[in-house]
């Protein structure tokens, strides 16, 4: 009767409509609920940062002003021109966003839950605009005095969800928002102004676009995830996939002497593995965890032999298939910052936003999306339905499986012009870590996914321009933020409810 | 469309579970199927519905014979059912349930709920089902998740209705709208198949009852049969169906809880300051609907529930705070809800499972070992006073049926001096010669001087057991009432209805003449049996 028994909180539904927040603030609490309910793990947490930002950015500040280059184009007049028509498609944008966000809430209705995120990229995009106009290159600003100040607005920030806290209220999402945002910016310059040189200085351009190119395979990886677990199948072989389809995006691309083949097989070979994965897991109900943590030893260890023993004895016929080169979208791409990021990438890159955008649509907005879905919740209800699930989640698998190696590709492709041994790195493990804290939403995954590229980016940055925390440290950062995000938020988000469990009719 | 199974069997293994049914529903009638647990009720329908393939039979749909090989063949035939665990996805809305598998679309397979919506929305009109079509399913009362399952059935066109133990779930005022429903899509031609084994619903609504028994049909019954003429057709001899006890001799108070609260992970309270006393010698039947914080408050009590406050003394010392080892030590003994899941470890043998909470004392235990000789000897004289029927105490729990299981958990919890005990459906799933045995042992306990509570959802069971009953709802106490209340006062109450204001409902309720009132008079009828 556990399914027909009601639990009336807890709700994170996965649909497209509202996932998190819009269903667990619209919720009614009563006040004497609400008093005992607030923990103290936000306040304190929150406290805890706002300390070590105040030792970090305020008492260990450096003297040293921290620069950040926003413009590099290589043709400033294309770049300007660009600049101003994005100025004014933003300017639109937020007009139109701001217009719908107040008129929603004069009426008192619920707001989207889309705008006020929509309505601030659009004002980032606004200010990077903007600059990008008034021919700023370079944005210095001494390091101290803006440190200080975010120690302060960081410690007001915790203080204030302390407060709450007391008076038995929630803390708000935009006092968590401010302070991650408050954070980051005070890190940055700490760290920035802590480098080698005297007037110390990193390309914000350059950081985002190596973030996004780095998450390439994370979001592949990620998407892999979701479509299989929200089938109910769990995916822990998409380290195996990227790996193999790296390994045979090299090998294929080379002899036949074509990237685009390179970039088919790759998908191939990342199905074929979820074949084996699908046929184990389904047909003869092995568990899935298993087979998958078995999949990736398999194929480090297949492709690690194939590559000491043919790769490594014949390069220049197996192991050399050239790159993918990144294609501009003439004008786009001279716009600043967003330039590069959107419309300077390789075919794999402009697959991936393709990629995020299908699945999805498909998920959460078409038929096939409906069923996956009743699939991985509960694959009974869709049988008496009349939905085949094994062949679903059979499918879908297989789906999984081919953009998991489409993300391997990235690596021999893109990243370098040749395999090399266990070269995707355990992405495929944060890659389900990215599932997971984008709550098995595709673009949820798409962010996290972004935010580790970031991460994963910033700390090789750091390291080329010399930082007051030394570099093994800093290597941990993408690793750290994984742990960090997925403990801080797995409590909070809730898989397919099938997920992992193998359908048996009757 | 007329509906007919020839000769239907089928077999689990070396089981049983249907053999050589035949079965005729006729256009615009409600035909019963009245059983027992595991009767094959269930199972009749699984095959009928093309969940399970027949392993002998046909079915024939207006005469010509049909092959359902899955049930989205079943559907388009205009076979609908609503499953006893409905099949409702909890975190998709009411319009993506019943669109499910039955999609409109726009140009490239984009979903067109609106559609959906529309169609919802007209027959929630025709039928007088207040359902939102964009409601969460998860939000909704079981009775209004039914709904939807009706709905879902009567959207893919169904002229066959299988309703299975659709009333398990419900409170008596949702069973009495159900009825309601049932009798206006019969009105509308459509045939229902409505299988339960409670004999007054069966009786309200049916216009034919086929019986079954043991996976045969054992007859067809007139719905002016007498409750125990149906009763003993569904067993298969004559039943007593009234439990002789004697008045309560209640004495001092000696299990009081006071001011209990149990919050969830969610923060929600589950069970809301809740103040109770149990005497000894007392039955105090906990009534309520399923998920009304039953579960927890029994949980509360022994200790298992994180997120408690309150007050829970038994003999003056308290209990709440207390590790679950020293609970039972203060001489509680527990019956768990669903007994495979908590009561027992299925592996497990009988004679190990009679002593889980024993095993480290004496005389089973000795230093770090367990004396297996004792433990089996205790398992054969436990095995013999509680009848549980088993080829050997060695055998694995699992192997046992819902009754014997049933008993195993018993003979461990009674075997100890209690101070309190405590049995939370004690009777689910168990077959009327099972539930005889295990009301007697209750009500034995009763009379040696041990306080007890009794959780039940069912009316039937509350009201034999009990000396007095609290009604709880949405994990607050609606009121305690003595065992004489009538069943109509405690429905409304289930559905939180104070009981001052709920005697004033219930007589006029009675008044009224409405299906209602007949129920209440057949519940009248009945008073002294209960299957």
């Amino acid at each position: 009767m556990s399914a027909t028994t009601q639990s009336p909180a807890g709700k994170q539904p996965g649909t497209g409509k509202g996932t998190g927040h819009a269903s667990s603030d619209g919720r009614t609490v009563t006040p004497a609920n609400a008093t005992e309910l607030v923990s103290w793990k936000t306040g304190i947490g929150l406290g805890l940062l706002a300390v070590l930002g105040t030792v970090l950015f305020g008492f260990l500040a450096n003297t040293k002003s921290a620069g950040f280059r926003i413009a590099e184009a290589r043709d400033p007049n294309a770049s300007s021109a660009a600049a101003w028509v994005t100025l004014a498609v933003a300017l639109a944008a937020v007009t139109y966003l701001g217009y719908r966000w107040i008129s929603q809430r004069r009426k008192g209705r619920a707001v989207d839950r889309w705008i006020p995120a929509a309505t601030i990229a659009a004002a980032v995009v606004l200010g990077l605009a903007a600059l990008g106009v008034a021919g700023v290159e370079k944005i210095t600003v001494p390091s101290m005095a803006l440190g200080w100040i975010a120690a302060i607005v960081l410690l007001a920030a915790a203080g204030y969800s302390c407060f709450l806290t007391l008076q038995g209220r929630r803390t708000p999402g935009w006092v968590g928002g401010l302070f991650a945002v408050v954070f980051l910016v005070g890190f940055m310059i700490w760290i920035v102004a802590g480098g080698r040189d005297p007037e110390p200085s990193i390309s914000l351009g350059g950081l985002m676009a190596g973030a996004v190119t780095l998450a390439v395979p994370l979001v592949f990886g990620s998407l892999s995830g979701v479509l299989c677990e929200r089938a109910g199948v769990v995916n822990i072989a998409i380290e195996g996939q990227l790996l193999l389809g790296a390994f045979s995006a090299a090998v294929v691309a080379t002899v036949s002497g074509n990237v685009y083949v390179g970039l088919i097989s790759a998908a191939v070979a990342g199905a074929l593995v979820s074949l084996v994965l699908a046929l184990v897991s389904i047909k003869y109900l092995v568990n899935q965890i298993i087979v998958g943590v078995v999949l990736n030893v398999l194929i480090s260890g297949l492709t690690s032999f194939l590559f000491s023993t043919l790769l490594t004895e014949n390069p220049e016929q197996l192991n050399k298939p050239g790159r993918l080169q990144a294609i501009d979208i003439p004008f786009l791409a001279d716009i600043p910052i967003i330039g590069p990021i959107l419309f300077r990438q390789s075919l794999v890159g402009y697959l991936m936003y393709v990629a995020v955008i299908v699945i999805y649509v498909g998920l959460f907005h078409t038929k096939w999306g409906l069923r996956v879905r009743a699939v991985g919740e509960h694959p009974q209800a869709a049988d008496t339905v009349g939905i085949n699930v094994n062949r679903t989640r059979f499918v879908n698998v297989l789906m999984g499986g081919a953009i998991a190696g489409i993300g391997g590709s990235f690596f021999t492709l893109v990243s370098v012009d040749a395999f090399s041994k266990d070269m995707s790195g355990g992405r495929g493990y944060i890659a389900l870590a990215a599932m997971i804290f984008g709550r098995w939403n595709p673009i949820g995954a798409f962010l996290a996914s972004l935010l580790f590229g970031f991460a994963d980016n910033l700390q090789s940055t750091i390291t080329i321009i010399g930082s007051p925390v030394p570099s093994q440290f800093m290597a941990m950062l993408p690793y750290a933020l994984t742990v960090i995000a997925v403990a801080g938020l797995v409590g909070r988000s809730r898989p397919p409810a099938a997920d992992g469990i193998p359908y048996v009719k009757g | 469309m007329k509906l007919e199974l020839k000769g239907i069997t089928k077999r689990f293994g070396s089981l049983v579970a249907n053999d050589h049914i035949d079965l005729v529903v006729e256009p615009g009638q409600v035909h019963c199927l009245l059983g027992e647990n595991g009767a094959g009720k269930s199972t009749l329908m699984n095959v009928l519905y093309g969940l399970y393939d027949p392993t002998e039979g046909e079915i024939l749909v207006d005469g010509k014979p049909v092959v359902f090989k899955d049930p989205g063949e079943a559907m388009a035939a205009g076979i609908g059912m609503v499953h006893q665990h409905f099949m409702l996805i909890p975190v998709f809305s009411v319009a993506e349930n019943v669109a499910l598998g039955n999609e409109t679309t726009k140009a490239a397979g984009l979903l067109n709920l609106g559609a959906t919506r529309e169609k919802i929305r007209r027959i929630s009109d025709q039928y007088g089902f207040d359902v939102d079509p964009d409601a969460m399913v998860e939000d909704l009362p079981v009775g209004v998740q039914q709904r939807v399952e009706i709905i879902k059935a009567l959207v893919r066109d169904a002229e066959v209705l299988i309703l299975d133990e659709p009333t398990a779930v419900l409170t008596p005022q949702e069973t009495d709208e159900l009825l309601e429903i049932i009798r206006q899509l019969k009105r509308d031609g459509k045939s229902i198949v409505f299988i339960s084994h409670k004999l007054r619903e069966v009786k309200a609504i049916s216009d034919t009852i086929t019986v079954i028994r043991r996976g045969k049909v054992v007859g067809q019954a007139d719905p002016t049969a007498s409750p125990t003429e149906l009763a003993s057709a569904m067993v298969g001899r004559t039943v007593s169906l009234s439990l002789d006890k004697a008045p309560a001799r209640a004495g001092e108070v000696t299990f009081k809880v006071r001011n209990l609260t149990v919050t969830d992970h969610n923060g929600q309270h589950v069970v809301d300051d809740l103040s109770f006393d149990i005497a000894k010698g007392e039955v105090l039947a906990i009534a309520g609907v399923q998920g009304n914080g039953q579960t927890e408050l029994t949980e509360a009590i022994l200790g298992v529930q994180p997120h408690v406050a309150g007050s829970i003394t038994l003999d003056g010392k308290e209990l709440l705070g207390k590790s679950v080892k020293h609970v039972l030590g203060a001489g509680v003994g527990f019956v768990p809800e669903d007994r495979t899941l908590d009561g027992l470890v299925g592996t497990f043998t009988i004679s190990e499972n009679m002593i889980l909470d024993l095993y480290d004392k004496a005389p089973f235990a000795r230093g770090v070992g367990m004396k297996s000789g004792v433990i089996a000897e205790n398992a054969a004289r436990k095995v013999e006073e509680f009848d549980v029927r088993t080829p050997s105490v060695s055998a694995a729990v699992g192997t046992l049926s819902g009754g014997n299981q049933q008993k195993v958990v018993l003979a461990r919890e009674l075997s100890r001096p209690l101070r309190l005990f405590i049995a939370s459906q004690p009777t689910r799933g168990l077959d009327v010669g099972s539930i005889e045995f295990v009301h007697k042992r209750v009500i034995a306990e009763r009379d040696h001087g041990t306080p007890v509570m009794i959780v039940s959802t069912e009316l039937d069971e509350v009201m034999q057991l009990a000396d007095r009953i609290a009604v709880l709802y949405r994990g607050r106490l609606v009121g305690i009432v003595p065992a004489t209340t009538s069943r109509d006062m405690l429905g409304l109450m289930m559905a939180g209805v104070p009981a001052a204001e709920a005697e004033a409902g219930a007589s006029a309720h009675a008044d009224s003449g409405t299906t209602a009132a007949a129920v209440a008079e057949t519940a009248g009828h009945e008073g002294e049996t209960h299957v």
